[in-house]
């Protein structure tokens, strides 16, 4: 009989904590859907990439700190982060990849692309002795397809001629969870080599040919520390703030790029079209470290949606010229690449391009 | 003086009257809930079911790029590892439960050793998989090395050893409660034939209570199957289809919690769902088989 008390109250409590959690859903989305009267009390919402998100935090709070403005940043992910903007249940959205035109077909009014920072992609390996290594793209591929097997293969060898490469299997390390990184990695991939871009391809999760899947950039990095002769792939914020051993990449133009916020900044400088929807991977830019991106912040070109007013998508905007302008001096800090100038200009551009009614809001 | 009892005797009866209908309430939201979940899975999942059928469950390709999703190396996968979990646990489960339903009913080290199992369940799975990660993984390792098998450390065999001592509670919590609940007539006779206690266990307790044993090991297996955070962090999380117990592998959970946020296209979401739906029937199944034994056994 005592055991049956026990289970009933448990589902009462049960209950009544699924209830309150509704409750408590109900009314955050209640707050998002019209993020007029959220705005205009001061509060911006957003939502997105959590790749960006060390970075949007702190330009979020030294943006309350001077204009007393809030931002509720909330980082669900890219993928999430174009759903709400869809929805039109937050002010602004984040990305890492730029939208796809299948997914900008599918949103109910043309949405902008405003670049707020730079990040790159960086390739980690455990081998004895800590070497540093340099990778052409066709190793690099032939590794992750899984046709190079050992360190050291002549391939290898022969453009590390200087690190000495020990007789040891190659265990390839890559993302388990759909991630922008895997992404931006897989695109660059893609680009310098067409049996991968035949198959996998790329995306945001692969049918990877070899290799072991752990979850975040933490779960790599653990796997490559903990497996002799293991490769991986991680943000370069990830490595800055670790200390990993990153490999030196051939770029297009035939330099071997060590990767660093300057070379990251340095793959932006090539000629970007005006809805800044570009993929900086295997750029033209000499100095360019290859596997960088943009990453986004998202908003409709017409405001005036809803029953949201105009104080509130000014104040979005102000946020977003704020985060371009004077944000990026917290960038290189917290280990991301700051947009050079020429990106900046675009981004001028397409937030004056932004309206409410017709009427430019910058 | 009357008006004034009847008035208290209508307050009680109100009150009993509201508190049996908050009970039936809460009681009618829970099943409510259960099946909304159904069905949300069931029509999240149509465009998927529509787009490969039976397909789904023997294809061997599960490519988000190419959009073509077959299951099969995640079924293998879970089946894998929830199997060999409960192979791992269940010698070490039913000795438990004798110790604790036989030998030491009662007592100070009992109820600490009751207590400790019981705690088990209660440890949160990360923890697990983050212990999993640090102590199981360079052991089995070392193991690996000494076969001459690619020394990844983290595969099926790590997973299952992990899931056979997250599992341990579910089923000796049970097997202990059949066996301290056969009758001690039974137990009285076969000592006074002359039988040892060995003899009693193996003649006596486990034949009486092999169904309730199996109950226990079922509740077991359905917990194995749904566990997610433990498993993603030790299978290695491959496509591929398991070449051995010590490759590595994935099972539907762990695809689910590693891929379902950043899961954009229908079809590739659907595909996700049909497995969650896939994983919620089986584990549907096996609980109401598991309780079904467990009736039979209370009312013999």
């Amino acid at each position: 009989m005592n055991f049956k008390k026990i289970i009933l109250s448990l589902l009462v409590i049960s209950v009544a904590i699924m209830f309150t959690s509704c409750g408590g859903n109900g009314s955050s989305s209640g707050n998002g859907s019209d993020s007029t009267s959220t705005a205009s009390k001061n509060e911006i919402l957003g939502a997105g990439a959590t790749f960006p998100y060390p970075f949007y935090s702190k330009v979020f709070d030294g943006y309350n700190q001077e204009k007393g403005i809030k931002v509720n940043y909330q980082s669900i992910g890219s993928g999430g982060g174009i759903k709400q903007l869809q929805n039109k249940t937050v002010d602004f959205g984040a990305s890492d990849a730029p939208m796809s035109d299948e997914e900008l077909a599918k949103s109910p009014a043309p949405i902008v692309h405003i670049p707020s920072c730079l990040g790159a992609v960086i390739i980690t390996y455990n081998l004895p002795g800590d070497p540093t290594l340099k990778f052409t793209p066709e190793v690099l591929v032939n590794i992750f397809l899984g046709k190079i097997t050992k360190w050291n293969d002549p391939a290898i060898t022969a453009i590390n001629s200087a690190a000495k490469l020990p007789d040891l299997a190659i265990s390839v390390i890559h993302r388990s969870d759909g991630s922008g990184t895997t992404y931006i990695f897989s695109d660059y991939l893609s680009k310098v080599n067409a049996d991968w871009n035949t198959k996998p391809g790329k995306g945001k999760s692969l049918d990877w040919p070899v290799g072991l899947g752990a979850k975040g950039n933490e779960g790599v990095s653990g796997l490559v520390k903990q497996t002799p002769g293991s490769i991986g792939y991680v943000e370069l914020v990830y490595a800055l703030q670790n200390k990993m051993p990153a490999a030196s990449l051939k770029n297009k133009s035939g330099n071997f790029i060590d990767a660093s916020l300057q070379s990251t900044s340095a793959a932006a400088a090539i000629e970007l079209p005006t809805d800044m929807r570009v993929s900086l991977t295997n750029t033209e830019a000499a100095n360019g470290y290859p596997i960088c991106s943009f990453t986004y912040l998202l908003v409709y070109a017409n405001q005036s949606y809803g029953s949201r007013t105009e104080a509130s998508a000014k104040a979005t905007l102000e946020l977003i010229n704020y985060v371009v302008h004077e944000g990026q001096k917290n960038a290189e800090k917290l280990g991301y690449g700051p947009l050079p100038d020429p990106a900046v200009k675009k981004a001028e551009e397409i937030l004056k391009s932004v309206s409410y009614n017709g009427k430019p809001l910058l | 003086m009357t008006p004034a009892i009847s008035h208290k005797a209508k307050r009680i009866n109100f009150k009993e009257k509201s508190f049996k209908k908050m009970l039936t309430l809460s009681a009618i939201i829970v099943v409510v809930i259960l099946i909304a979940i159904f069905f949300t899975l069931l029509i999240n999942s149509l465009p998927s079911l529509k787009a490969f059928g039976v397909k789904f469950f023997y294809q061997k390709t599960w490519d988000p790029v190419r959009d073509e999703y077959g299951a099969l190396p995640f079924l293998a996968g879970t089946l894998l590892t929830s199997f060999l979990a409960l192979v791992i646990s269940t010698p070490f489960s039913i000795a438990v439960a004798i110790f604790l339903g036989e030998y030491y009913k009662k007592g100070v080290v009992s109820e600490i050793f009751k207590n400790l199992i019981d705690l088990l369940a209660g440890i949160p799975s990360v923890i697990y998989g983050f212990w999993g990660l640090f102590v199981l993984v360079p052991l089995v390792r070392v193991v690996e090395m000494k076969f001459n098998i690619p020394p990844y450390g983290v595969g099926i065999f790590t997973s299952s050893v992990i899931l056979a001592i997250m599992v341990l509670p579910f089923s000796v919590s049970l097997s202990r409660q059949v066996i301290s609940m056969v009758p001690g007539h039974l137990k009285e006779a076969a000592y006074s034939l002359g039988a040892t206690r060995f003899e009693v266990i193996t003649k006596i307790i486990i034949p009486y209570t092999k169904s309730g044993i199996f109950a226990g090991l079922l509740l077991a297996l359905g917990r194995a199957l749904g566990e997610t955070m433990a498993v993603t962090m030790l299978i290695g999380n491959t496509h591929a289809f398991p070449t051995g117990i010590f490759s590595p592998g994935n099972t539907m959970a762990s695809v689910i919690a590693n891929e379902f946020t950043e899961a954009t296209g229908t079809l590739y979401t659907s595909a996700l769902i049909e497995m969650g739906l896939f994983l919620f029937v089986v584990a549907t199944i096996i609980n109401v088989f598991g309780r079904q034994i467990i009736k039979r056994f209370t009312l013999e």
